[in-house]
C-alpha cells in the first residue's frame, strides 16, 4: 500500500510541476504577444482587462481553496477495505447554507463591475472629436471608410493615438466578427443589423487584429492591421489616400515614396465596373516598369474589383489607395514586401484557396511591374 | 392474441448470441451496450479529428491539411463529440442502470428504446458517410446563418449536417420519452421521487431538457432545410430574413443541451463517491435540487453565448447575472461531493481516481465559466482558444472523466469482468496529464489573442509555444485511450468472473448477478430507503430472493425487427427529402411507405 | 393499438397513470415547444416581407373560422366517442368517432384548398417571409392533423372489428389525447396567425 502512496505522489508531483511549466512559459514578456488581451493599449480593453483580472483572481482563490480542500481529503481520508464503516452523515444544513451562501457573495462582488462595464461599453462616444469608421465585413477581407472624409481603404486600419474612434459595421456577406485584442472586445458584423464598437487607442503601434466568428474556408487568414499614429501622421495619411483620388497632376514624380504618379488612372473610374478597355492612356509615368505595371493593372483587369482611389469606394476587392505602404498584404497575411506581394499577385489560390481572386496567369515580369505600380500607390 | 405467461418462459429466451438477435433485441442491457459500443466507436473516429486538428495547427502556417479539410474536421469533431459520443454514452448507462436502478424488468417501451438506438446509430453513420462523398459538414457544429445558406456553402456538407442532427434528434425525444416515463412509472415498490438514486434524479432532469429543447433545435434545422432545399428565407437577408434569429433558436436548444451532457456524469460522479467513501451521498435533497435549478436557469441563459452580436446593455446584464446564478448550484453540488468523500473511508480504485479527477478539473471549467459570464470580459474570450479550454474542461475533464468512472465502475456489472486496476490508474494518469497539457495551455494562448476555428496562424503572435504543448498533450490524451482498449482486450480475454457486488455497492444492480439475467431481478425488490442495497446488506430491508432455477416464469417482451425497419424509413424519409430534386416525388413516397409500414408491424404485432 | 391486454400484466405503475398515456403526455410537452417555436418564427418575421402578397391580400376568414369550428367539434365528439367507448356503447364510440373523422378530413381538405388557393394568388414558400412562415407554421400543423386523422381512423377500424373494448379504450384514448392537443395548437395559431392582423 505505501510504495502504491509513494507512486501517487509523486506522480502528483509531475502533474503539477506540468502545470507550472505550462503557467510559467504563459507569463513570458507581454511584448511576444502581440495579440493579447492581456495587454491592453486601448481604453475599452483596458476597463474589460480590468473586469477579467477582478474575477480572475476570485476564480484563483476559489481554484486554490477548493483543489486544496480535494487534496486534503485525499491524504487525510484515504482508506482500507478493512476498515471500519465511517460515521454515516447524510448532510449537514448549516453547512450546506454557508456553501451556498459564500458562492453567491463572491458573485455579488463581481456582478457590480461586471453591470458598470456592460455599460461602458455601450457608452458610444459622440462628438466632432470622434473619429467616425465604417467597417465591412468580406469573405475573406476587411473595408474600411472613414465618412468624415469620404475615403475607403481596407485591412490596415490607421487611427490617430488618443482620439476616440467609433466604429459602425456591416457585412457584405456572411456574418464575421471585428476583433483587435489590444483595443477592445469582439463585435460582430450582420447585413442589415449594423453593430457598434469603440476604442482609443493609447500608444503609437501596429496592431494586429483578426475575424473572429467563423466565415467560410479562409476564416483563418481574415486578419487585419490596426496602424495607431501620431495626429500629424494620421493628417497626413489622410491627405495621401485623398490625394489617390486627385485630378491628374504634373507627371513630375513627387518625392514621398507614396506619392501620386499616376492619378489619373483613379479619375478615371466614372463607376464600379468600367471596363477596362474604355480607359484612356495614363499620364506618362516617370518609372517605365511602373507605366508597364499600371497597362498590366488595367490589362489583367484587376482593375474590375479593385479601385485604386480612396475617394471611390468600390467594395468588390480590396480598395488599393495606399496599398503600397501597408505593412501587410491579403488582408493581413503576407508581408507586404516586394517576394509576399509578388507571391500574392501571382498565385493568391495557393496563399488563400478560395478567395475572389483568381490566379490570372501573371508572369514573374509582369508581376515585378505590378509590384512595382503598386508600390507608387 | 392473449399471450400465456407459460408461452414466455426464460427458455424461450434461451439464443441470446448472433446477429439477429442484437438487431431485433429489446432487452435494454443489450441496446445499452450497443449504444456504448457505437457510441466509443465514433468517440475514437472524433478523437482522430481532433488529432489531425492538433498535427494541422502544431506549427504557424502549416500545410499539413487543407483549409477546406480543416474545417470538416472541426466541424464533425464537435458535432461527433456532442451527438455521437457524449449523448450516447450517456444513454448507454440510462439504459443499462436506469432499470436496474429502479428495480425495473426493462424501460417502459422496450421497442421504442431499440428504435432510439437503431435511429441513433444509423443518424451517425450518415453523417460520418459524407466523409465517402468528400464533403463531410464544413459550417461549425453550432452553423450558423447565413453560411450555411445554400448561397455561401453550396454542395452537400451542410446538407449532410442538417438531416443528421434531425435524425439525431429523434432518436433523443424517442429516448427522453421512454425514460422520463420509465422512471416516473416503474419503480418498484417503496422507490419514491426521493428515494431514487442520484444517478436516476440526474437522468430524468436530462429527459426533461431533452424533451423541452431538441424541439427548438428541430425548428431551428428544419427551417435552415427548406432554406437549404426549397429556397425559402428564413435567414437570407437578402430576402428579409435574420442570421441572428438562427443563433436565438440554436442556443435556446444549445445551453440545455450543455446541460444534457453534464448532468448524467454529475449523476454517474453521485453514485461512485458514496460508495468508495463508504458514506451516503452528502445533501441528497440538496443535490436534487440544485439539479433541477440548473436545468430551469440552463433555459433562461442562452444569450451569453451572443454577448458579441451587441444584443444592447440591458440584455447582456440580464445574461450575465443569470448565467452566474448558475455557479451557486453548481457549487452546491461541488461542496457536497466533496462533503460525501470528508470523514469517509476513502477506497482507492480506479473509478474513484476518476471521479475524483472529474471534480478537479471540472472546478476548472466551472469557474472558466464564471469569468466569461461577465459579458464584457466575454467580449475578448468568446470564440477564443480561451473558450475552447473551457469547454473542453468542462465536456472532457467533465463528462468524458465522469463516463470513464462509470465504465470502470459498471465493467463489472455490464461484462462479468473487472478492469484491470493497474492498467486503469495508468489510464487515468495519463488522461490527466494528457488533458491538461493539451487543454490547459488553450487558455492561455486564448487570452492571448488566438481565435478558434482557424486552420493555422502567423508565426510571431506568440502562439507556437503553447499550440506545440497542445499537440504533444492531445497524443498523451491518445495513449490514455490506447491504455484504455488494451484494458478492455486484456479483460476481454479472461473468464467472466466478477462478483455481484465488487465494490460495496449502495444500489440495486448490485444487489443481482454479474453481467444480470435477461430478467434483471427474479423478484422485484422492495424499496426501504435510499441507498437501497446498503439498507438490504444492514438488515433494513428484505434481501432479494434470486433466479432459482428453470422453471422460473418471468415475463419478457418480444424481440422484433420493426423497431430496426421503423429507424431504416425514418433516415429514408430524410435522404429523400436531402435528394429530392434527384429522386423526384417518388422517393419520398417510398420512404414513407416504409415507415408507415414499419409502425404498423411494430404497433399490431404482439409486444409480449 | 391492439394490445392492452399485455399492457394489463404489467403491475401498477407509480403514478397511476398508464404509461402509453403517460407517454402521449410528455410528447404533447415536447411538442409544445415544437409548435412554440414555430408560431415564435412567424411572429418574428411577420411584419417583415420584402414583397407581397401580405396577409390582408389573401385571408379568407369566413373559411378558416369554420374549419375552426370543424376542429373544435372534432373534439366535443372524439370526447363523446371515448365516453361510449369506456361505457361499452359500441354504436356511440362508432358514429362519434366517425365525426371526428370526418371533421378532421374536412379540416385537412379546407387546407388544401386554401394553400392551393394562395399559391395561385403568388403567396409562396420562396416568395416571401409571410409565404414562408405560414405555410410552413400551418403545414405542420396541417401534417400534425392528418396524422391524428391516419390515427382515428386506425382505431376506428380497429373499433369495427371488435377490437375497442372498455378495457381497451386506452388505445383511444391516448389517441383522443393527441387530437385535442393538435386542436389546441390550431386555438393558438388561429387568432396569432389570421385575426391579428
Amino acid at each position: 500500500m505505501d510504495h502504491r502512496s509513494a507512486r501517487w505522489r509523486r506522480a502528483a508531483g509531475w502533474v503539477v510541476v506540468a502545470l507550472l511549466v505550462v503557467v510559467l512559459a504563459g507569463c513570458a514578456p507581454a511584448e511576444s504577444f502581440r495579440q493579447s488581451t492581456l495587454n491592453p493599449k486601448g481604453d475599452l480593453a483596458r476597463d474589460i482587462d480590468h473586469l477579467f483580472r477582478i474575477t480572475l483572481y476570485a476564480a484563483i482563490g476559489v481554484f486554490v481553496l477548493v483543489e486544496g480542500a480535494l487534496l486534503f481529503v485525499l491524504f487525510k481520508f484515504r482508506g482500507r477495505p478493512d476498515d471500519p464503516e465511517p460515521k454515516q452523515v447524510h448532510g449537514n444544513t448549516t453547512v450546506e447554507i454557508i456553501w451556498t451562501a459564500i458562492p453567491a457573495l463572491i458573485l455579488a462582488f463581481i456582478a457590480v463591475p461586471t453591470v458598470r462595464t456592460i455599460f461602458d461599453t455601450y457608452r458610444v462616444p459622440k462628438g466632432p472629436e470622434v473619429l467616425q469608421v465604417e467597417v465591412i465585413g468580406h469573405q475573406w477581407w476587411w473595408e474600411f471608410r472613414y465618412p468624415q472624409y469620404g475615403l475607403t481603404t481596407a485591412n490596415e486600419l490607421h487611427v490617430p493615438v488618443g482620439r476616440p474612434v467609433a466604429l459602425k459595421m456591416v457585412t457584405q456577406d456572411v456574418l464575421h466578427s471585428f476583433w483587435v485584442p489590444q483595443f477592445a472586445g469582439k463585435r460582430d458584423v450582420f447585413q442589415q443589423r449594423p453593430t457598434v464598437l469603440w476604442f482609443r487607442a493609447e500608444e503609437a503601434g501596429l496592431y494586429p487584429g483578426q475575424c473572429a466568428e467563423f466565415c467560410g474556408i479562409q476564416h483563418g487568414r481574415m486578419a487585419f492591421q490596426v496602424q495607431a499614429e501620431a495626429p500629424a501622421e494620421f493628417d497626413a495619411y489622410v491627405a495621401r489616400l485623398k490625394a489617390s483620388g486627385a485630378p491628374a497632376p504634373a507627371p513630375a514624380a513627387t518625392a514621398s515614396a507614396g506619392g501620386v504618379t499616376t492619378a489619373s488612372l483613379g479619375a478615371q473610374q466614372g463607376g464600379p465596373r468600367a471596363p477596362a478597355a474604355d480607359t484612356t492612356p495614363a499620364a506618362p509615368a516617370v518609372d517605365p516598369l511602373v507605366a508597364q505595371g499600371q497597362q498590366l493593372f488595367l490589362a489583367k483587369g484587376c482593375i474590375g474589383c479593385h479601385s485604386t482611389d480612396a475617394t471611390k469606394p468600390m467594395g468588390i476587392g480590396p480598395n488599393l489607395a495606399g496599398v503600397g505602404r501597408r505593412a501587410y498584404i491579403a488582408a493581413g497575411w503576407l508581408k507586404n514586401d516586394d517576394a509576399g506581394l509578388t507571391h500574392w499577385i501571382r498565385e493568391p489560390q495557393t496563399v488563400k484557396t478560395g478567395v475572389l481572386m483568381p490566379n490570372l496567369g501573371v508572369t514573374e515580369d509582369e508581376a515585378k511591374a505590378l509590384v512595382a505600380y503598386l508600390r507608387t500607390r | 392474441m392473449a399471450t400465456s405467461v407459460l408461452d414466455h418462459a426464460p427458455a424461450a429466451h434461451a439464443e441470446k448470441s448472433g446477429l439477429w438477435s442484437w438487431l431485433t433485441t429489446v432487452d435494454h442491457k443489450k441496446i445499452g451496450i450497443m449504444y456504448g459500443a457505437s457510441a466509443f466507436l465514433f468517440f475514437l473516429i472524433g478523437g482522430i479529428e481532433a488529432l489531425l486538428i492538433r498535427v494541422q495547427l502544431a506549427k504557424p502556417d502549416n500545410n499539413f491539411l487543407s483549409p477546406e479539410l480543416y474545417n470538416q474536421l472541426f466541424t464533425m469533431h464537435g458535432t461527433s463529440m456532442i451527438f455521437l459520443a457524449v449523448m450516447p454514452l450517456s444513454a448507454m448507462y440510462f439504459n443499462f442502470f436506469i432499470p436496474l436502478h429502479i428495480g425495473a424488468r426493462d424501460v417502459a417501451f422496450p421497442r421504442l428504446n431499440a428504435f432510439s438506438l437503431w435511429v441513433f446509430i444509423l443518424g451517425g453513420l450518415f453523417l460520418n458517410a459524407s466523409f465517402l462523398f468528400g464533403a463531410a459538414p464544413n459550417g461549425g457544429w453550432f452553423g450558423y446563418a447565413n453560411l450555411s445558406s445554400k448561397q455561401y456553402s453550396p454542395g452537400l456538407n451542410m446538407d449532410f449536417w442538417v438531416i443528421g442532427l434531425q435524425v439525431l434528434g429523434v432518436a433523443s425525444l424517442a429516448a427522453g420519452v421512454n425514460f422520463f416515463v420509465t422512471i416516473l412509472n416503474l419503480r418498484a415498490p417503496g422507490m419514491s421521487l426521493m428515494r431514487m438514486p442520484m444517478f436516476v434524479w440526474m437522468s430524468f432532469i436530462t429527459q426533461v431538457l431533452v424533451l423541452l429543447s431538441f424541439p427548438v433545435i428541430t425548428v431551428a434545422l428544419i427551417l435552415l432545410m427548406f432554406d437549404r432545399l426549397f429556397g425559402t428565407h428564413f435567414y437570407v437577408p437578402s430576402g428579409g430574413g435574420d442570421p441572428l434569429f438562427w443563433q436565438h433558436l440554436f442556443w435556446v436548444f444549445g445551453h440545455p443541451e450543455v446541460y444534457i451532457l453534464i448532468l448524467p456524469s454529475f449523476g454517474i460522479i453521485s453514485e461512485i463517491l458514496p460508495v468508495f467513501s463508504r458514506k451516503p451521498l452528502f445533501g441528497y435533497a440538496a443535490m436534487v435540487f440544485s439539479g433541477c435549478f440548473i436545468a430551469f436557469l440552463g433555459f433562461g441563459v442562452w444569450s451569453h453565448h451572443m454577448f458579441a452580436t451587441g444584443m444592447g446593455p440591458v440584455a447582456d446584464t440580464v445574461f450575465s447575472l443569470m448565467t452566474m446564478l448558475i455557479a451557486i448550484p453548481t457549487g452546491v453540488k461541488i461542496f457536497n461531493w466533496l462533503g460525501t468523500t470528508w470523514g469517509g473511508s476513502l477506497q482507492f480504485r480506479t473509478p474513484f481516481y476518476f471521479a475524483m479527477g472529474f471534480i478537479a478539473m471540472f472546478i476548472m471549467g466551472g469557474l472558466s465559466g464564471v469569468m466569461h459570464s461577465t459579458a464584457p470580459a466575454d467580449l475578448q474570450q468568446t470564440d477564443s482558444y480561451f473558450v475552447v479550454a473551457h469547454f473542453h474542461y468542462v465536456l472532457f475533464g467533465g463528462a468524458i472523466f465522469a463516463l470513464t468512472a462509470g465504465a470502470y465502475y459498471w465493467w463489472p456489472k455490464m461484462f462479468g469482468r473487472l478492469l484491470d486496476e493497474g492498467l486503469g490508474k495508468l489510464h487515468f494518469w495519463l488522461m490527466l496529464i494528457g488533458f491538461n497539457l493539451t487543454f490547459f495551455p488553450m487558455h492561455i494562448v486564448g487570452l492571448h489573442g488566438m481565435p478558434r476555428r482557424v486552420y493555422t496562424y502567423p508565426a510571431g503572435l506568440g502562439f507556437e509555444a503553447m499550440n506545440q504543448l497542445e499537440t504533444v498533450g492531445a497524443f498523451v490524451l491518445a495513449l490514455s485511450i490506447l491504455v484504455f482498449m488494451v484494458n478492455v482486450a486484456k479483460t476481454w480475454a479472461a473468464p467472466a468472473t466478477a462478483p455481484a457486488d465488487p465494490w460495496n455497492g449502495a444500489t440495486l444492480e448490485w444487489a443481482i448477478p454479474s453481467p444480470p439475467p435477461e430478467y434483471n431481478f427474479a423478484e422485484i425488490p422492495a424499496v426501504h430507503g435510499r441507498d437501497a442495497y446498503w439498507e438490504m446488506k444492514r438488515g433494513g430491508a428484505p434481501a432479494l430472493r434470486q433466479y432459482t432455477g428453470p422453471g422460473e416464469h418471468i415475463h419478457l417482451p418480444n424481440p422484433s425487427f420493426w423497431p430496426l425497419l421503423a429507424a431504416v424509413g425514418v433516415l429514408a424519409v430524410f435522404v429523400a427529402l436531402m435528394l429530392h430534386d434527384r429522386t423526384g416525388p417518388l422517393g419520398i413516397v417510398a420512404a414513407v411507405s416504409l415507415l408507415f409500414l414499419s409502425i404498423y408491424n411494430w404497433a399490431f404485432e404482439p409486444a409480449h | 393499438m391492439a394490445h392492452a391486454d399485455a399492457h394489463a400484466m404489467h403491475p401498477e405503475t407509480n403514478t397511476g397513470i398508464d404509461n402509453r398515456k403517460l407517454a402521449i403526455w410528455t410528447f404533447i410537452g415536447s411538442e409544445c415547444l415544437f409548435f412554440a417555436s414555430l408560431i415564435s418564427t412567424y411572429l418574428v418575421y411577420k411584419g417583415k416581407s420584402l414583397v407581397g402578397p401580405f396577409p390582408k391580400d389573401i385571408f379568407e376568414i369566413p373559411l378558416v373560422t369554420f374549419g375552426t369550428a370543424l376542429l373544435l367539434f372534432s373534439s366535443l365528439f372524439v370526447v363523446l366517442a371515448l365516453n361510449g367507448a369506456e361505457r361499452g356503447k359500441r354504436g356511440q364510440m362508432l358514429g362519434w368517432l366517425f365525426m371526428t373523422i370526418l371533421c378532421g378530413v374536412f379540416f385537412a381538405g379546407m387546407q388544401v384548398y386554401e394553400f392551393t388557393h394562395f399559391v395561385h394568388k403568388g403567396l409562396t414558400l420562396q416568395g416571401n417571409l409571410f409565404g414562408a412562415t405560414f405555410f410552413t407554421l400551418t403545414g405542420f400543423h396541417g401534417t400534425h392533423v392528418t396524422l391524428g386523422v391516419v390515427w382515428l381512423a386506425t382505431v376506428f377500424i380497429e373499433a369495427l372489428r371488435g377490437r375497442v373494448t372498455p378495457e381497451k379504450a386506452i388505445n383511444l384514448e391516448i389517441a383522443a389525447l393527441y387530437w385535442h392537443f393538435v386542436d389546441v395548437v390550431w386555438i393558438v395559431i388561429f387568432p396569432v396567425v389570421y385575426l391579428m392582423n
